[in-house]
């Protein structure tokens, strides 16, 4: 079976870009990419994005970017799944690289989210919850996820504090990564200070509104040795695994489960022949505090109930046991929604590289997973790479 | 507040939002919202069920920054509710200060406005659900 | 044959139910911003910001429903009577019959005869019952009235309603018409032009050219015509704009203050308009015992009155506990300032 590497990465700072374009962050993202593999073409484009119809009025943004990038007449096309369209792109790719289709694939996530007006952001955000059943009775993607953070508290006796630590987490790490929108450290008295936007779920428990764009390119070792990228800089899409849940929160069978991460997960697990105690660092969806907690223990890290216990343990941290959020996560480096499963792959590739910045650099990273989520859980990526 | 405004969109989930109706599968399996496949069983034999409107709530929380169009609304408590049938669904709770919200606190089903499209768009009606109303002394 | 209403077969109410919002301003925290001290009420309801008319007229209906136990697709017409709607063109009855399943072998209209909308509603009602046309039919009358931010009638316009179903009279019906009777005059003391945010009105030209004329002759013709005195009803209903007019009215026709009293709810939740006698019966049908006899008297500015006799009968016994009682409503309350009912009444521009 042939074997996806990635040998290019390349992003720009997430942020609040108000000179740049959605084409200028991504062809941005995208050409360092190929500069980082030394490549000047490609032979096809996935686009991650989520709601760039409503953010900013554009579609089509396969033919738009690979036009703006110069690629040429190449098949282009865009990859959603909510806020997991990035970490869905990246698997697209692969799958077309491993289908033997394609030899050289270029993936770019990208989200301009800033022009819009913020409550009308609030609104494209939960287009990817249910319209009929959820936003039509003004669910927020907050509100949902307080209604889930609230039951968790309940159920496993945690307070918001103990939550807190997930951002505080996110935040120290992302202070040293100059590609973070947030490059400061916060305390728990920060999160607890912050304003509630959905009770219990105050501002700093959640992931800011931002712009961004990452980008990745995969190949085949086989084709990544003929083009001459150096091996130090190849690492291995070793495992993929995808899975939806119910769109509606309330159909949910259990709403402290991340069901669809669980399968992904044990998917990628197979495929890449790991177990979570193998791997050396997480890097998780916590658009919300909560949802890291959640994750955790999907991905088997901790039993369940006991996510939020890793972060009181402070084994979340890069010298812990199990190091999530290395460069910031969501909510310290930011979530440019459909460009987060890309920025992610990008940091997993710098970690398992030793590329990542000073101080936050996980001590020899082989193994490095992404988790990417879409809707309240209805539509998760989970990625596991591998130092070659 | 907030265009565009769809009309047959919301239209045709009327009846099912005024008055709570979702489904049954032949099995006697129990869904809200109704579907084409049961989501138990996956029959395909799924008829309209009427629900008493009776429930508790599950989790809640107060929208402080709710989606545009909803703005004049705000503060607006949101829960999940587990009907007496067992089907859960999300709803707004109304008449009801937050402080007095509380797990498996006991309510019913209301038919209450959700959204107006501006000052000459359509008036959303659905399901909301508030305490159970008791019986007052003076 | 006079000049009494009477249908051609006997009809009656089989089940009747009444909705008040929960919340309430008080007259002096109105008065408070206005530099206002003297009121002609206590306090009034206030429409939650997600109630108009409709949803109102969904919740009486439903009692209404609840008492009447029959299948909602039985009822042939749904009559809205208000001065409210929250669309001028588009039927309100329409989103009430959806809500309670009573779709789609029916009519559906509104009314609009300022307060008396819904009276007239129930005159419809009675006519085509008692018709034949149809066996049930179901009046509502409901509002959420505006007043002018600072004029008097801002003390007293309130919202609420109340629905009755009528049918054939039999055992089944809790209370039925002997006869009804309208009087209407042209007679311009109150109203409101198109798309005008409030109603004006002749000030004290509205009390004894309007109100009092319309009432005192209706109910007068009424109980001549009927060959009946005050002496021969247990409770009198009439509108109330405010608590004294109706006091005022009863005691011209002779009518002691105990009788009007407890379907006298003005002064605690405000002028209902289209929903006032409406609501104002209910009460007095969740107390009332079989035999008592009910003058029922509406009013509407432009002007005009509806008057009904009515007899409670013994099926109101096991009726009346099927659903909330209008004072289980009047007594759920929460008290608002002037901001929040500002906002609740979209007085801010946003």
């Amino acid at each position: 079976m042939r074997k996806a590497v990635i040998i290019g990465a390349g992003m720009v700072p997430v942020g609040e870009h108000w000179k740049l374009s959605l084409r200028d962050i991504a062809v941005e993202a995208l050409l360092n990419a190929m500069d980082d593999a030394g490549i000047d073409r490609v032979d096809s484009l996935y686009v991650g994005n989520m709601a760039s119809g409503s953010f900013v009025e554009q579609e089509n943004l396969g033919a738009l970017i690979a036009d703006w990038a110069g690629l040429g007449h190449i098949p282009a096309v865009k990859v959603e799944a909510a806020c997991a369209s990035g970490g869905a792109a990246v698997q697209e790719g692969a799958k077309a690289v491993l289908s033997g289709l394609e030899d050289v694939v270029a993936v770019v996530g990208v989200e301009k989210m800033t022009d819009a007006w913020p409550s009308d952001a609030t609104r494209y955000l939960a287009y990817a919850a249910d319209a009929d059943w959820e936003l039509f009775h003004g669910a927020s993607f907050v509100a949902l996820n307080a209604l889930i953070m609230r039951l968790y508290m309940k159920e496993y006796g945690y307070t918001e504090e103990d939550l807190a630590l997930f951002a505080v987490n996110a935040h120290a790490n992302g202070a040293k990564n100059p590609y973070a929108m947030f490059k400061r450290s916060i305390t728990v008295e920060t999160v607890m200070k912050s304003p509630y936007v959905a009770d219990p779920l105050k501002l700093f428990d959640a992931s800011p509104v931002c712009d961004g764009s990452a980008a990745v390119i995969i190949t085949t070792p086989e084709k990544a040795k003929e083009l001459g990228v150096p091996k130090e800089k190849w690492v291995e899409i070793a495992g993929m695994g995808r899975s939806i849940d119910t769109i509606n929160l309330a159909n949910r069978e259990d709403f402290l489960t991340l069901k669809a991460a669980k399968v992904a997960a044990e998917r990628a697990y197979k495929m890449a022949g790991v177990e979570a105690k193998d791997i050396d660092f997480f890097e998780v969806h916590d658009a919300f505090t909560v949802m890291a907690a959640l994750s955790l223990e999907a991905l088997g890290v901790a039993e369940k109930g006991k996510g939020a216990m890793l972060a009181r343990e402070g084994q979340i941290a890069i010298d812990g046991d199990y190091p999530i959020q290395t460069m910031g996560g969501l909510k310290s480096r930011g979530h440019p929604v459909g460009a987060t499963g890309v920025y992610q792959t990008v940091e997993a590739v710098l970690q398992l590289r030793g590329e990542a910045p000073e101080g936050i650099q996980v001590p020899d990273a082989e193994v490095g997973l992404t988790q990417n989520i879409g809707g309240t859980g209805s539509n998760i990526t989970v990625n596991v790479f591998r130092r070659v | 507040m907030g265009k565009p405004m769809q009309v047959a969109r919301h239209w045709r989930h009327f009846r099912e939002k005024y008055a709570l109706v979702g489904g049954k599968c032949e099995n006697g399996h129990l869904m809200f919202p109704k579907r084409e496949v049961c989501p138990v069983c996956g029959s395909r034999n799924v008829e309209e069920y009427q629900f008493s409107g009776r429930g508790k709530v599950v989790s809640w929380t107060i929208v402080r920054n709710p989606p545009s169009g909803l703005e004049y609304y705000r503060p607006y408590p949101l829960a999940l509710v587990q009907l007496e049938e067992g089907p859960v669904v999300l709803a707004q709770l109304t008449d009801v200060d937050p402080e007095e919200i509380d797990f498996g606190m006991e309510v019913e089903m209301v038919t209450r406005k959700v959204r107006e499209f501006d000052e000459d768009g359509i008036i959303l009606y659905s399901y909301k659900f508030r305490p159970v109303l008791k019986p007052q002394k003076e | 044959m006079g000049k009494l209403l009477r249908p051609n077969r006997e009809v009656g109410i089989v089940g009747y139910g009444a909705y008040v919002p929960m919340y309430r301003i008080k007259a002096e925290e109105i008065g408070r911003v206005w530099g206002i001290s003297s009121f002609p009420i206590q306090e009034k309801s206030v429409p939650g910001l997600d109630e108009d008319t409709i949803t109102i007229g969904i919740e009486a209906a439903r009692n209404a429903l609840k008492r009447a136990k029959i299948d909602p697709k039985l009822i042939r017409a749904i009559w809205l009577g208000t001065e409210s709607k929250p669309y001028a063109v588009k039927p309100s009855g329409t989103v009430i019959a959806e809500a309670i399943g009573a779709t789609p072998d029916l009519d559906a209209a509104d009314f609009e005869f300022a307060c008396k909308a819904g009276t007239e509603a129930l005159q419809a009602a009675i006519g085509f019952v008692g018709s034949g046309m149809a066996d049930y039919a179901m009046a509502i009358g409901a509002d959420t009235s505006q007043g002018r931010p600072g004029d008097h009638l801002e003390f007293t316009a309130s919202a609420g309603g109340a629905a009755y179903i009528i049918g054939p009279k039999s055992s089944d019906t809790l209370a039925y018409f002997e006869a009804s009777y309208s009087y209407v005059t042209d007679t311009p003391d109150f109203w409101r032009r198109q798309h005008e945010h409030y109603p004006r009105h002749g000030n004290r030209f509205t009390g004894e050219p309007a109100y009092f004329h319309q009432i005192i002759n209706a109910a007068k013709t009424l109980m001549e015509e009927l060959d009946y005195s005050p002496n021969d009803f247990d409770y009198a209903v009439f509108h109330q704009p405010n608590v004294k007019f109706p006091l005022t009215a009863a005691k011209i026709l002779g009518i002691p203050k105990e009788k009007v009293l407890p379907g006298l709810l003005s002064g605690i939740i405000g002028n209902t308009y289209s929903g006032a006698t409406l609501v104002g019966v209910s009460a007095v049908l969740d107390i009332a015992k079989p035999g008592d006899r009910i003058l029922w008297v509406s009013f509407g500015s432009g002007a005009g009155s509806d008057a009904f006799s009515l007899v409670v009968q013994d099926a109101i016994e096991e009726k009346r506990d099927l659903a909330p009682k209008t004072m289980d409503y009047v007594n759920r309350k929460k008290y608002i300032d002037y901001a929040l009912y500002a906002k609740a009444r979209r007085k801010y521009i946003v």
